[in-house]
């Protein structure tokens, strides 16, 4: 009995191992290329024969990549604040309440999510041009707002189903008033599936790539994975892929702490009203 | 303090399902009134009502002489126990206790105040500081109480408060929420689908089914004198037992034998216009083993054989078991609720089943064919398409406090 179980321990660590290296050697890849020096990046090696810091001092010394990353987490926070605000709204309403076009609703909020990003990039484009939202922080928190909602309402609609309606009633005879009610008793209950929804909707918002930058111009509103496209080399003819590959790696480095800390919530947040009807 | 009225209190739901209708009741000041009946009576929709948990369709409900229809729960001043206790898992029993004080902006000291009280009265003082999920089944349900009580409402409405705790600690809180509304005096309208509950606790009992109200009055009141069928059959424990019955010939013939009709029945039954085919009422009390029943109480009911199916001993009293052969079933909608709401449909157990106590000094034992004797005093007899007892008379006349109304209602056999 103990020959068949070895066996399949063995097959299922080897498929684990070749899984994980798959997706770890890019990254791994990315770091090994961030620190070699310009003229090391085509050496062939996975291991830099020389190692430098000169490509992060570089970026954290330039405008061109340090306000892309304020811009990003000042968006990032502002669009999650909004989405989660109106999410937690809206999925109220959609547990609790039973009121005409309910079904339109959620099936519009899927809609959206679903909608491919690109075919909006155009008539946005245009829109955003003649709103003068074009390279503007609100340019890009609305569309991250309109995409994170669905998201947003999906999941916190799964955490209020789970909230007694009793609570509510009970704190109506309490002398609460609806919004009361809501603030002091449903909200500090369903706190796990807004912070959860909150980082899901923050990490949408940090790696967007697409509207970052199709609706910026210049520094002042594009996030840092838009900023990457646009590093020069020091020369037209250098390359710029060891500052790339730096700025990468700096803009990595707070989804994996966010990632590690909140692996649990997050897991929660994608399963949640997946088991429990 | 105050009393509430519900005068032709009406609830129908957005689909057109009637919930409760025309229901008129008084609850006097300090009254303790309880809603029984089967799941889906009404008695809940009934009591969401007086919250202001529920709009009400049609009618008008006072609390304290003033019209509260269209009044925010909040500003009735009631409050309310549920059946989950519906406890903040996020706050402090102090919290949760205190939370209505708050809401009502109290200072602090007075909120302190008056939850320490209440929770010296409930016995919570040491578990102040923890939270409902450190809590045991009872000590959540008195927390439950102990939010009710802080609040000093002119009335509580409790929804099966027990009905989550096991057996045991059930009858304790039962004598503690009497005790509590002795001891505070103030307004209690408690719902359950427990008779015994029902009547152990309440001053007034109110029976509720499909939305109607069947029967008000106290425990003792709709024990002796059940207005109908349904009634009859759902307060008791065990159950009353039915049979069909037939009058011919001046003779009641039961299928535990014939009796002669005494004449105040036959002058009952006249009056009601009553139908040959009745369904009369027995309680199990009323039965006795024959060695057993005194030699003048024999006079007034009829001694017959049956054979001894099941016998509990409870040990003041004996419960035997056993069946008559009935070549017509007991066929009224009451009853085939009743027998659904009891389970007793599910279990398989058939209508025709008879339950008699008896005195735990009988010799009879389990499969014996047994002399039996039953007491033919206090028979209900009913009317089977309206369920409506006939032998109680008119409304008015049949006033006459305690005595059984049908009785002497047979002869010696």
């Amino acid at each position: 009995m103990a020959r068949p179980d070895t066996g399949k321990k063995f097959g299922w660590g080897a498929a684990n191992t070749i899984a994980v290296a798959l997706t770890l050697i890019p990254v791994l890849w990315i770091v090994s290329l961030s620190f070699k020096t310009p003229a090391g990046i085509l050496d062939a090696t996975f291991w830099p024969k020389q190692w430098t810091w000169s490509n992060y001092s570089g970026i954290l010394q330039s405008s061109q990549f340090i306000r892309p990353l304020l811009n990003s987490i000042g968006i990032g926070l502002i669009a999650t604040v909004i989405a989660v605000l109106l999410a937690s709204m809206a999925a109220y309403a959609v547990a609790r309440l039973d009121f005409p076009g309910k079904q339109v609703l959620i099936g519009m909020a899927l809609l959206i999510a679903m909608f491919p990003a690109i075919s909006l990039v155009t008539p946005m484009f245009n829109i955003e041009r003649a709103l003068g939202l074009f390279d503007t922080w609100p340019g890009l928190i609305i569309p991250y707002v309109a995409f994170g909602l669905p998201l947003g309402i999906y999941i916190l609609s799964a955490f209020f189903r789970e909230i007694p309606w009793e609570l509510e009633k009970a704190a109506k005879m309490d002398g609460a008033t609806p919004f009361q009610a809501f603030t002091r008793v449903i909200a500090p209950l369903a706190a796990p599936g807004m912070v959860t929804t909150a980082i899901l909707v923050f990490l949408f918002c940090w790696n967007e790539f697409l509207f970052a930058i199709s609706f910026t111009s210049t520094i002042s509103a594009r996030t840092a994975p838009a900023a990457l496209a646009f590093f020069s080399g020091s020369s037209q003819f250098t390359s710029p892929t060891g500052p790339i590959s730096a700025a990468a790696v700096v803009i990595t480095i707070p989804i994996i702490i966010f990632v590690l800390f909140f692996q649990r919530r997050i897991v929660a947040g994608l399963t949640s009203g997946a088991v429990k009807g | 303090m105050a009393d509430i009225v519900l005068d032709q209190v009406t609830k129908r739901f957005p689909d057109g399902a009637l919930a409760v209708d025309k229901i008129s009741l008084d609850i006097a000041d300090g009254e303790f009134v309880i809603l029984v009946g089967p799941s889906g009576c009404g008695k809940s929709t009934t009591l969401n009502m007086i919250a202001g948990l529920e709009d009400i369709t049609e009618g008008e409900l006072r609390i304290g002489g003033k019209v509260v229809n269209n009044m925010a729960p909040k500003d009735r001043d009631i409050a309310m126990v549920f059946q989950s206790y519906a406890l903040y898992p996020h706050m402090t029993v102090r919290d949760n206790m205190g939370f209505a004080l708050k809401l009502a902006k109290n200072p602090r000291s007075v909120v302190d105040e008056k939850v320490n009280e209440a929770a010296r009265i409930l016995d919570l003082t040491q578990h102040l500081e923890r939270k409902p999920a450190n809590l045991s089944g009872g000590q959540r349900q008195r927390v439950a109480m102990g939010r009710a009580i802080v609040r000093d409402p002119s009335a509580f409405l409790m929804d099966e408060p027990l009905s989550n705790l096991d057996a045991k600690l059930r009858v304790q809180m039962r004598t503690e929420v009497s005790r509590i509304q002795r001891r505070l005096g103030t307004t209690m309208v408690y719902v359950t689908h427990d008779q015994t509950e029902a009547m152990t606790l309440g001053d007034r009992v109110a029976v509720m089914r499909n939305g109607l109200l069947q029967q008000v009055g106290s425990p003792q009141e709709l024990y002796d004198r059940p207005d109908n069928l349904f009634v009859a059959g759902f307060i008791g424990s065990p159950a009353m037992n039915f049979m069909p019955a037939t009058i011919d010939d001046g003779t009641l013939r039961t299928p535990l034998g014939d009796a002669p009709l005494s004449g105040r029945l036959r002058q009952a039954l006249e009056h009601a216009n009553a139908p040959r085919e009745l369904i009369i009422g027995i309680r199990p009390e009323n039965f006795e083993d024959a060695s057993l029943a005194g030699a003048d109480a024999k006079q007034n009911g009829i001694g017959f054989r049956a054979t001894i199916d099941v016998l509990e001993s409870m040990g003041s009293d004996v419960y035997v078991y056993f069946t008559k052969e009935i070549e017509r079933g007991v066929d009224a909608a009451e009853l085939a609720e009743l027998a659904r709401d009891s389970g007793r449909a599910d279990t398989g157990g058939s209508g025709d089943t008879v339950v008699a106590r008896i005195d735990a000094a009988t010799r009879i034992r389990e499969g014996d064919d047994a002399e039996l004797w039953v007491d033919l005093r206090s028979m209900h007899v009913f009317d089977p398409s309206t369920g409506r007892n006939i032998a109680l008379g008119e409304k008015d006349s049949g006033a006459a406090p305690g005595g059984a109304a049908a009785g002497d209602a047979a002869t010696p056999a």
